[in-house]
């Protein structure tokens, strides 16, 4: 059974339909890319899976319960099974790294304050952090910033992680770190993490399963192999990352030739 | 002719909308007294920074609105030969009136818009969200000690502003203009009632309490989460509170005042 199911969920702002009744399923200890371009949805899908926000229609269960009609205590139990890395980090900016991994044992645990401090430095050691401590997020680097919130998002060992965006903007040896980060944790922990992404080659390194989503609908999914190996022109452009193809360079607009000779008032 | 009624009527319902939405909030922030009084260092932390940090610019103010309340009341009393009246003049200008409103339009500039940025800015970069998904309520952690700080500091901070308003129209009154000093004490002691002036003052400055911290909050609460959102609902915060202040100053006053 997958640790995430996901059936028929439509989604809406506005009049812009984000989800389209898509099916999902996330499997249990595995690591999930959902990928995309920029603008489809991925980070609305972590926040609907969290139960942040609600869908119009469809169904999301976790680990069994269906999230959209949780209550809100029973939602805030399940979410302390479930960790989420933002895509900026959340760190609480009045807060040292040290304060920021230990709030959520605070928040949730009556443990000492010696306990406590085992588990932070624990947490803090497996992100390589456990040096930084001291620190205030604003002395923090992009990518330490990620790794902070990582340990911060390990602190209540829980069953599953969602990932939004977490090669973006760093450079090439962050995103080798957190790269390598998100899988070992990962397995050594027996998690299930979802990472949402469109870093093709980062994502595809350590997924197990792919979703590729556009236009409110699922397009692809498979192991990185087969998504490489697709016969579909637009998952091609969108793996390969080619400028031009189903996925025009051009926003659509009249013919270029009419447009020049055109009207000077026609801006 | 048809699309500017219904835009009219559009921005009418968002109003609605956003007035219903900030009074199921101010609705959480009653119900989360229970956890800001179990958490009470969360409320002590904010006291301080909303409170005990205002407190030198409600002094220097409460000084020199009471210095200006000597200056004013003696030209105006000395034409009656009633100078001396001018203790009972300045304490009950401030303790009725001036203390709790310019106190509110005060706190409203320095500490109802610094909640409003911190509490938005805390929205703009996911730490609210963030929160949420730690199974944290955003609510109960960072907004209700902060708005209750807001509610007890205020009638704290109307009554230093009186206090030192009266000793600025002493310091006037008998220091400079040579007003006999027992009389500016003696004529304001039986002449200021405890129920009748100071307690209206305190009703007032709770209210006002109430509802700049109210506003503060839910302006940064309902931010557009970007900078210039943020920007926009610290200006509506300074604003706001200033017109809910003098309105409902007006409407207290007739309550406890009028005839």
């Amino acid at each position: 059974m997958p640790l995430v199911e996901i059936r028929g969920l439509t989604f809406c702002r506005g009049n812009r339909t984000i989800f389209d009744g898509i099916d999902l399923d996330i499997p249990q200890g595995k690591v999930t890319a959902i990928m995309g371009p920029s603008g489809t949805g991925k980070t609305t899908l972590l926040r609907l899976i969290g139960g942040q926000l609600r869908p119009q229609e469809g169904t999301i269960h976790v680990d069994g319960q269906n999230v959209s009609t949780l209550s809100r205590g029973d939602l805030y139990q399940l979410r302390k099974r479930m960790g989420m890395l933002f895509q900026s980090g959340a760190l609480l900016t009045d807060m040292s790294v040290y304060d920021n991994v230990a709030f959520p044992l605070r928040e949730h645990t009556e443990l000492s304050a010696s306990m406590i401090r085992h588990l932070v430095l624990m947490k803090l050691e497996s992100v390589g952090l456990r040096g930084a401590r001291q620190l205030m997020p604003s002395e923090l680097s992009g990518g330490m910033a990620r790794r902070v919130a990582l340990a911060r998002a390990i602190t209540l060992d829980p069953m599953m992680i969602m990932y939004d965006e977490p090669f973006t903007g760093q450079d090439p040896i962050s995103m080798g770190v957190i790269v390598s980060l998100i899988r070992k944790l990962n397995d050594a922990m027996g998690l299930s993490s979802i990472v949402v992404s469109h870093d093709v080659a980062e994502a595809a390194s350590i997924a197990d399963l792919i979703y590729v989503i556009s236009n409110g609908k699922v397009v692809e999914s498979g192991s990185p192999e087969q998504l490489k190996c697709s016969e579909s022109p637009w998952v091609q452009q969108f793996m390969k990352g080619e400028p031009d193809g189903p996925v025009p360079f051009h926003f659509a607009a009249k013919d270029y030739v009419d447009d020049l000779l055109g009207d000077v008032s026609d801006v | 002719m048809f699309n500017k009624l219904q835009a009219l009527g559009r921005s009418g319902i968002l109003a609605i909308e956003r007035l219903g939405r900030g009074h199921i909030f101010f609705w959480q922030l009653l119900k989360a007294l229970p956890t800001v009084i179990v958490r009470f260092p969360l409320l002590i932390q904010q006291l301080f920074a909303v409170g005990v940090l205002s407190f030198l610019i409600i002094f220097v103010s409460g000084l020199f609105v009471g210095m200006v309340l000597g200056l004013q009341g003696y030209n105006t009393l000395v034409d009656f030969g009633a100078e001396e009246s001018l203790g009972v003049m300045v304490a009950l200008s401030l303790v009725r009136e001036l203390g709790p409103v310019v106190t509110a339009l005060l706190f409203a500039g320095r500490a109802g818009s610094a909640l409003t940025a911190e509490i938005g800015l805390m929205k703009a970069t996911e730490q609210l969200s963030g929160m949420e998904m730690m199974a944290v309520d955003p609510i109960k952690r960072i907004v209700a000690p902060r708005f209750w700080a807001g509610v007890i500091s205020m009638p704290l901070l109307a009554a230093i502003f009186s206090a030192i308003g009266v000793v600025g129209g002493y310091l006037v009154g008998v220091g400079l203009l040579g007003i006999d000093g027992g009389a500016f004490w003696s004529q304001m002691q039986p002449r200021v009632d405890l129920s009748e002036d100071i307690l209206n003052g305190v009703i007032k400055s709770v209210v006002f309490g109430v509802v700049v911290t109210w506003i503060a909050v839910y302006e940064g609460y309902d931010a557009t989460p970007t900078s210039e959102g943020v920007s926009r609902a610290t200006t509506r915060t300074v604003v706001h509170s200033a017109l809910a202040v003098l309105g409902l100053d007006f409407i207290l006053t007739a309550l406890m005042f009028g005839e």
